[in-house]
């Protein structure tokens, strides 16, 4: 195993060559593009023998998608923001098709007004989708969650598109130390691409996509549930096996000194290893901090959030994203999980478009002295 | 070359399109598909866009189809078509798939025309290899005779009625078969249902194509249009016959016409016999008729000018 430098963004490119998938394709839109332009640069290399179609929009990239996965071929696509916002239509179907499409997300705060950085907007507009959603905390885990996507989308209990999240810039464009697996032991891992009853099976004809009325299409959509139960163990199964071969742990949550914690922070993504830092200094200073961080936010592992907060007297949710009118997305479902539980349940906002989140500010929500929107300005902006 | 044999040899024992669909009586579509299809030699796939043709052929537990087929939405046929055909590229090129079947998409005109125009457009200007085939009905029927690009000047249809003022649509077609053959494609061709053996020479040379293909096929609808389900030949007859539906292909960039009429027919004989014209035969809207027969006439001269 090496280790190497790379961005968020680089390490996906590295990742999709050496899972060599047969059909990429791509629409460029920032914060995913470094993920496309290191790929396309590794297939002119040489090194994998992906056909790229250069779409001509986000909806054809995933349309092309359906198409190429349905058709027998190993697909992987990318986008973020605006991308995600008009494939939309096509992710839903993506998953009710059960096309095995892999998604590298470089999440982005969603238009208007249009703004480039990172918050999960757009992740959340195609959270009832029927996609799985695996947030990476930083450039490593995008690697190991892109290997894993591959199974995991690919096992004929689940045959779900998945999406691997990752904050657009502070993972798609910073450079961290990263060790790689060798092409072999990926091949390996992620084995062949073998759909049941493919499209270009031309000598047993099936029928793909059909219109189906009020005497089918419940049965339809609920086999989407069934699929996403057998997801959720399946994160788990995957993760162990890679971890047998990374040394790193992969599971759709990840407790981080929440043991004889008092308090816990829940959150997804990157911000995550901030947290992580104030944890630390808290239990220095006497306070019995932990955090829970939610690696598949879809599907959402109700049961295992429930047990990991059992013994805690309070739970503060970090949400990214907004949801007017409702408690933020990630809030809804934790307050879901902990239903009847014994404990005080907070959550905040903080972070859209990118504005960042310091340590002072966890500190801040920690000691009770931070509102529900964190770092917002009052009505004398911008004065 | 395509027969009338070899095209019924290729409706015996599992025809593409079977029997058992819910197309309505004197629907072209049908036409349109069976000949497309039993004149492409080879293996098949279908690709379809939503619609009539989808809706009527697949409603969940049946289906009508007997070769490959897929459906995603509206507005992406060819986006999922390209798709298909990457991957069989992809897959035959690491020697995972066999002989190479040939990607035929079906799309109305509103799938066509409008809403998924940037997709053939790209598709095209990717250069796939695939055979595009639109059924041209001139409206959005499927969802009740909506006016789309592809709605002739003067058609009533439900968003483009006549009344006490309105008369109908008062805005030109788009002319997509040109739009096509701007993407500089190996083939683009223009048919009708009416003329099987003409639409059948168009799909073997479409499918033969190196690169996209598009067919731009008129097909009539009984409802839309307002006719009597068993008039369906005569009219699209009509179509060609007064030059408002040129029956021509551009194989290279090279215009060439396929079917000359003989007598130079008015366009009356077109708008007769169809109720979402009957108001343009009032003597007050003279002038309508007058303006459609210009443009027909105009358009006719500049494709004389350009064919071979």
């Amino acid at each position: 195993m090496t280790a190497q430098l790379m961005t968020g963004g680089e390490v996906v490119a590295h990742a999709m060559a050496q899972i060599d998938p047969d059909v990429v394709p791509v629409y460029p839109i920032t914060p995913q593009t470094p993920i496309i332009q290191h790929f396309a640069k590794l297939v002119a290399d040489g090194r994998a023998a992906t056909e790229i179609v250069n779409v001509e929009s986000e909806h054809s990239a995933m349309s092309a998608a359906i198409g190429s996965a349905l058709a027998g071929a190993r697909t992987i696509t990318a986008t973020s923001s605006q991308g995600l916002a008009l494939m939309a239509e096509v992710v839903y179907i993506a998953a009710a098709m059960r096309a095995p499409v892999v998604v590298a997300v470089g999440n982005r705060a969603l238009s208007g007004p249009i703004n480039i950085h990172c918050d999960h907007s757009d992740s959340m507009l195609v959270r009832d989708s029927g996609v799985i959603q695996l947030f990476a905390e930083n450039v490593q885990e995008a690697y190991d969650a892109m290997l894993l996507a591959v199974r995991l989308a690919e096992r004929s209990d689940v045959l779900l598109p998945v999406f691997v999240c990752q904050d657009g810039f502070t993972i798609t464009h910073s450079a961290e130390p990263v060790e790689l697996l060798d092409d072999e032991t990926v091949r390996a891992f992620i084995g062949d691409y073998t759909l049941p009853m493919p499209l270009l099976d031309v000598e047993r004809p099936t029928s793909k996509g059909p219109f189906a009325m009020p005497d089918y299409y419940f049965e339809l959509r609920h086999q989407q549930v069934q699929a996403m139960a057998c997801a959720l163990p399946a994160i788990d199964e995957l993760g162990w096996e890679l971890a047998r071969l990374t040394g790193r742990p992969f599971s759709a949550i990840e407790p981080y000194r929440l043991d004889d914690a008092e308090r816990a922070f829940i959150c997804l993504g990157s911000t995550a290893g901030l947290v992580k830092d104030v944890v630390d200094e808290l239990r220095d200073a006497g306070e019995r901090f932990g955090l829970l961080r939610i690696c598949s936010f879809r599907p959402f592992p109700e049961a295992a959030v429930a047990d990991a907060l059992a013994g805690v007297s309070e739970a503060i949710v970090l949400d990214r994203a907004e949801a007017p009118g409702a408690r933020a997305p990630l809030y809804a479902d934790v307050a879901a999980s902990l239903f009847g539980a014994d404990l005080e349940l907070r959550g905040h906002v903080y972070g859209l478009g990118g504005r960042e989140l310091h340590p002072d500010d966890v500190h801040e929500i920690a000691e009770g002295r931070c509102g529900l929107y964190v770092g917002l300005r009052g009505a004398s902006w911008p004065a | 070359m395509a027969r009338l044999k070899m095209l019924a040899a290729n409706e015996h024992g599992t025809p593409p399109l079977g029997a058992g669909h819910s197309l309505c009586q004197g629907c072209g579509i049908p036409i349109v598909v069976r000949t497309v299809l039993d004149a492409i030699p080879g293996k098949k796939v279908v690709v379809n866009a939503t619609g009539c043709l989808e809706v009527a052929t697949t409603r969940f537990p049946t289906t009508a189809w007997n070769v490959p087929w897929m459906h995603v939405a509206f507005e992406n046929a060819a986006a999922v078509a390209a798709g298909v055909e990457s991957a069989q590229r992809a897959l035959r090129r690491r020697g995972l798939a066999g002989e190479e079947a040939t990607i035929v998409v079906f799309a109305g005109d509103g799938g066509t025309y409008d809403i998924g125009l940037q997709a053939l457009s790209g598709a095209l200007e990717r250069g796939h290899r695939l055979v595009f085939c639109c059924y041209d009905n001139e409206a959005y029927m499927n969802t009740g005779v909506q006016r789309s690009g592809a709605t002739p000047f003067g058609a009533s249809t439900t968003t483009s009625p006549t009344g006490s003022v309105g008369l109908g649509k008062l805005q030109e077609r788009k002319d997509m078969t040109e739009i096509a053959a701007a993407h500089h494609v190996p083939y683009v061709a223009q048919a009708t249902a009416s003329h099987w053996h003409d639409l059948a020479l168009k799909a073997e040379r479409a499918a033969a194509a190196d690169g996209p293909a598009f067919l731009n096929v008129l097909s009539d609808c009984p409802v839309g249009w307002g006719h009597e389900p068993r008039r369906f030949k005569e009219i699209l007859d009509a179509a060609v016959e007064t030059r408002f539906w040129p029956l021509y292909e551009i194989a290279d960039g090279e215009h060439r016409l396929t079917y000359q009429p003989q007598d130079y027919v008015p366009i009356d004989s077109w708008l007769r016999g169809q109720k979402r014209f009957a108001h343009l035969l009032e003597p007050e809207h003279a002038e309508l008729v007058r303006h459609i027969q210009a443009r027909v006439d105009a358009d006719w001269e500049r494709l004389l000018a350009v064919s071979s």
